[in-house]
């Protein structure tokens, strides 16, 4: 089964960009789970499951961050959808930290950005740019092929090694090399780690502790299942 | 090199296929695209520019020489034959004007020496076709509409330098849009022109005909029409004169109007 985590700030595309990809991994045969990770509120999961019949999961990351919250569900996440017999497993979240990353190893790291956001933003989100695989530049429609491109040569000045893919998320244009990315992933391993290295912190990730699940974690952990709940030693 | 650009047509909004099965523009070809608003005009030029390939609500599909483009054209801009310049008349970017001509050359434009001289050729080009001269250290979000069209024109010919240039309503922009065709045809490449102006579209050699999102007629220029061609500039350039007059507080006189009324 393979993994893939679509990150990035609120209202960039991110649930358009993965519409399209979920319709044509499905009209190639493919079977997709999804899980939304969000802080509070997400209807994502109940539009997928209604659209595509597909299995979908939620999960509210609360008091935690979504990018922690990631790393503590992933595991139980990746069970379930291999239990549901799914091919690709579709991940979206905020990636609200801005220092953690939101990817791990062994999945492939989409961030999804908005050609209307301004020049700066790609100097702005961290490791969520600069640890993906590839930039989706969504919104092209709504500005200039100059500032397109302008757009396109400010990522490349902070992340020269992720790949840039533009689309228009509204009509679906631009997505295939993006389905021919998942298509490529090796599949995700029973064991993963968090991409990148945290910040100093309190919590078990943000020492440094990248083990993918809640088992490998103490204090206030999270399970796919549960609420937040503490886990001592 | 780039010599002919192809459309495999597509069909219209209702699912009506397109009244020519396909389009072939040569180097040198000046092309115009009519109808009325929502028509698909916009929609055309942007399949070219999108190398559409039967991925787009039109089904259209786009060969450069005969061929399917390569891939690098989208993914490097320093090859993509194309220029743009869309109906937009605002930037969102909120970058100073140096800035943001810098970092578009320093992608379109791979030889250091022509990519310095590229910015001050930008901007006199853009200034000729603004009444109010573009500053370098202005931010782009200051720029009013005309100048925003003025130098996305001047970014896509110098900048760019693309073989083919697709240019939407250019005579919408409120800049100098005689000044801007003069300017424009001292280049040898492809233009497409969306538009409703009579003078641009009898200088095209033909014009592609639009219709609820379809492709209903290709009229070419004929004997008659180019024989109207000078008269149409003429009585353009009067009011062109006219519109300058205005503008800058003078009045009118019946002079002006010699030899028409
Ligand atoms: N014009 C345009 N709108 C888009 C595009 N992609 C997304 N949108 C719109 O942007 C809004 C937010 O998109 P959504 O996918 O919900 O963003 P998310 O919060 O990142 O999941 C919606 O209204 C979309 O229709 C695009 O490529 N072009
Ligand atoms: N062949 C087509 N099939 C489906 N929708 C189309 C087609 N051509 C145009 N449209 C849609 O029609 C609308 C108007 O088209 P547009 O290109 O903006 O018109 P114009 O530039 O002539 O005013 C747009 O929403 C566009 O997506
Ligand atoms: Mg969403
Ligand atoms: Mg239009
Ligand atoms: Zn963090």
């Amino acid at each position: 089964m393979k993994l893939a985590i679509c990150a990035g700030p609120a209202t960039t595309g991110k649930t358009a960009v993965l519409r399209h990809i979920i319709r044509k991994l499905q009209d190639s045969g493919q079977r997709v789970a999804f899980l939304k990770i969000d802080v509070q509120y997400a209807e994502e999961d109940e539009q997928f499951a209604r659209e595509f019949g597909i299995p979908t999961r939620k999960v509210y990351s609360g008091e935690l961050c979504p990018d922690h919250c990631n790393v503590m569900v992933l595991g139980d996440a990746l069970q379930w959808a291999r239990k549901a017999e799914s091919d690709v497993l579709l991940v979206e979240t905020a990636g609200l930290c801005l220092r953690c990353s939101p990817y791990v190893d062994g999945g492939l790291g989409l961030i999804v950005l908005e050609a209307t956001s301004g020049m700066n933003l790609p100097l702005k989100v961290g490791p969520m740019l600069s640890l993906a695989d590839v930039a989706v530049v969504t919104k092209i429609d709504r500005v200039s092929q100059a500032e397109r491109e302008v757009f396109r040569a400010r990522i490349q000045d902070v992340a020269p090694g992720v790949r840039i893919r533009e689309v228009n998320a509204l009509y679906g244009i631009g997505i295939d090399p993006l389905v021919d990315h998942i298509r490529a992933q090796a599949d995700a391993e029973e064991s993963m780690l968090l991409r990148g290295n945290p910040p100093v912190g309190t919590c078990t990730i943000c020492v440094g502790k990248k083990e993918i699940g809640w088992q490998s974690h103490f204090g206030v952990v999270r399970a796919l299942d549960n609420q937040t709940f503490y886990r001592g030693e | 090199m780039i010599d002919t650009i192809t459309i495999l047509t597509g069909f219209g909004r209702s699912g009506e296929l397109e009244a020519v099965p396909r389009i072939d523009l040569k180097m040198g070809d000046v092309v115009s695209i009519v109808g009325p608003t929502g028509s698909g005009k916009t929609t055309f030029i942007n399949d070219i520019e999108l190398f559409a390939d039967a991925n787009t609500p039109t089904g259209r599909r786009i060969l450069i020489n005969g061929e399917r483009p390569p891939v690098e054209y989208r993914d490097d801009p320093a090859r993509n034959p194309i220029a743009l310049i869309t109906q937009h008349t605002t930037f969102l970017s909120d970058l100073p004007v140096n800035e943001f001509l810098h970092t578009h050359a320093r992608i379109r434009i791979t030889n250091l020496a022509e990519r310095e001289t590229a910015i001050e050729r930008t901007l006199s080009f853009a200034n000729q076709l603004t009444g109010e001269p573009i500053a370098l250290e202005s931010r782009m979000t200051e720029l009013s509409g005309g100048q925003t069209r003025a130098l996305l024109i001047a970014d896509a010919t110098i900048i760019c330098n693309t073989p083919i240039v697709l240019l939407d309503e250019v005579e919408n922009a409120g800049i100098h849009r005689t000044r801007a065709l003069e300017l424009l045809r001292q280049y040898r490449k492809i233009f497409i022109f969306v538009t409703h102006d009579p003078r641009i579209a009898l200088l095209s050699d033909y014009r592609i005909v639009m219709q609820r999102g379809r492709i209903t007629q290709v009229l070419h220029t004929d004997a008659e029409e180019r024989q109207l061609a000078s008269v149409v500039s003429r009585l353009d350039d009067i009011l062109s004169s006219l519109r300058d007059k205005i503008r800058l507080g003078e009045r009118l006189t019946s002079l002006e109007l010699e030899g028409v009324a």
